[in-house]
């Protein structure tokens, strides 16, 4: 490869210490990662989504990302899952062994981000035209997982579409739609988790599903990221909050704060 | 992963989608045929007639072709933003362009396994004893048109005007390749039949070329 190709990714390094991820990863294989925002600047144009946006996620941190439409979460959501570059700035990832060195280099180039990540989307990230199964494993044999067989019927009986598993996407409600999205993202055992507006089209066992979900991932340690626009009771399981307003934070509960008094704020609004 | 199995997934998951809803295929096929009837009306395909213009008159067909077909190869990518769930997935950019390149090469083989021998029928010309040649200057024609035309197809597929935006990049390029791949198939349909090693050496070029420049490419390519 040459060397120029390797300097595009320089932007996502990661840092401190790298922990090598088996082609096979199971969440407790790997550390969880964390996410962090140096100076972030993104422009489309003339139009700045995001205004030197300075903010250090974590590992194992549960953070809800509130603002309102146009406030940047997305952008920064995408960023964090390597779909765009900033157009000045950094972002780093860690991992939550972060005060020990790395232990060799071969460790260290081991590290690849994209196997700890897991996206929920605005849109589905889903084939219509293939079913429900051939979703999951198409992306479980990108992730190289072992069993995917097991791995995917596990993951359609979790999410409640194991009697839908044949029936194309297309044929799923919205709801239905959104909990395979969920699924997929969540299939490779991702530890740093990014949600954008996940609840969308859920309805109320879906939400009561999509919450236990999250509290098991908060339980097994996960690095949560979560934006909303809107107060859901998957909130309260937010160990910290951060407002968005014009493309720079607004306000930041920090990672020893309470984020209740900005949860509350988002209430209040509504 | 390496690029190649990668590559492979995303074959298999492109021919799938394609064998399920057959939109392109179905399409491609019947357009490529209509022009082929079309233009063996436009004047009287005798064999030396048919020598002369019948290389020209089925590249035309096939650019057609390919131009159909490779402009959904990214934008259907677009509906559900499925191409970031492939970009998220811990493999090169280039498996995903590669993958998509073998299947669209399919797709027009397929498309010129029918298209061939109707031409060959309508335009009097007999094809024994030319076969594997002719196999051979398509494989690398098609070749060369499926690597640009995916590729364009990644470029474009952000664009508002994908669908004008692709054939005003894609055929100035193609220039050089379509009077390559015509020259070697006049050879071929000639009285006396030959291979003409200087433009397949030319095809080949062409196809190596742009293999590695979107290699060299892909991570722009595919980038946001």
């Amino acid at each position: 490869m040459p060397a120029w190709k390797k300097r595009s990714a320089t932007w996502c390094e990661a840092r401190r210490s790298a922990l090598p991820v088996p082609a096979t990863a199971t969440r407790s294989s790997f550390a969880t990662i964390g996410v962090s925002f140096h100076n972030v600047e993104k422009r489309f144009g003339s139009l700045a989504a995001l205004r030197s946006v300075s903010l250090e996620i974590r590992a194992g941190e549960f953070v809800a990302l509130l603002g309102p439409n146009g406030a940047g979460k997305t952008t920064l959501l995408r960023m964090a899952a390597l779909l765009m570059n900033p157009t000045r700035g950094s972002v780093f990832f860690s991992t939550g062994a972060a005060s020990e060195p790395a232990q060799s280099h071969r460790q260290a180039s081991a590290f690849r981000p994209k196997r700890a990540i897991g996206l929920v989307g605005h849109s589905t990230l889903l084939y219509d035209e293939l079913t429900a199964t051939e979703n999951l494993t198409l992306f479980a044999d990108l992730f190289g997982l072992s069993d995917i067989a097991g791995t995917v019927a596990a993951a359609l009986e979790d999410c409640g579409l194991a009697s839908r598993a044949g029936s194309l996407v297309r044929t799923f409600s919205r709801g239905m739609r959104q909990r395979l999205a969920i699924a997929r993202a969540l299939l490779h055992q991702p530890s740093l988790i990014l949600l954008d507006e996940p609840a969308a089209g859920l309805d109320r066992h879906g939400l009561a599903w999509f919450s236990a979900r999250l509290a098991k991932l908060k339980t097994d340690g996960c690095t949560v990221l979560m934006s909303t626009h809107a107060r859901n009771e998957s909130l309260d399981l937010a160990t910290r909050a951060v407002a968005l307003a014009g493309g720079r934070v607004d306000n930041d509960s920090g990672s020893a704060g309470d984020p209740r008094a900005l949860l509350a704020a988002l209430r209040t609004e509504q | 992963m390496t690029t190649v199995r990668a590559a492979g997934i995303i074959l298999a998951k492109e021919l799938r989608l394609e064998f399920r809803t057959r939109e392109l295929l179905t399409a491609t096929v019947i357009f490529a045929l209509v022009v082929v009837v079309l233009f063996s009306f436009a004047f009287d395909p005798t064999a030396a007639e048919s020598r002369r213009y019948g290389p020209g008159l089925l590249w035309i067909a096939f650019l057609f072709a390919g131009s159909l077909m490779l402009n959904p190869s990214f934008a259907r990518e677009q509906n559900n933003e499925t191409l970031d769930a492939l970009r998220m997935a811990p493999i090169s950019s280039f498996a995903i362009l590669l993958g998509k390149i073998l299947a669209n090469f399919i797709f027009m083989s397929l498309a010129e396994l029918v298209l061939v021998p109707v031409f060959a029928v309508l335009y009097n010309l007999s094809l024994a004893g030319i076969v594997w040649r002719l196999i051979l200057v398509l494989v690398l024609g098609t070749l060369g048109l499926t690597v640009t035309g995916t590729v364009f197809s990644a470029v474009s597929a952000h664009a508002r005007m994908r669908e004008l935006l692709l054939p005003l990049l894609l055929l100035p390029l193609l220039t050089p390749l379509l009077i390559a791949a015509v020259e070697s198939t006049a050879s071929l349909f000639a009285e006396q039949p030959a291979l003409d090693r200087t433009w397949l050496a030319f095809l080949a070029g062409f196809d190596i070329v742009f293999l590695t420049a979107s290699w060299l490419l892909c991570d722009h390519l595919l980038a946001e």
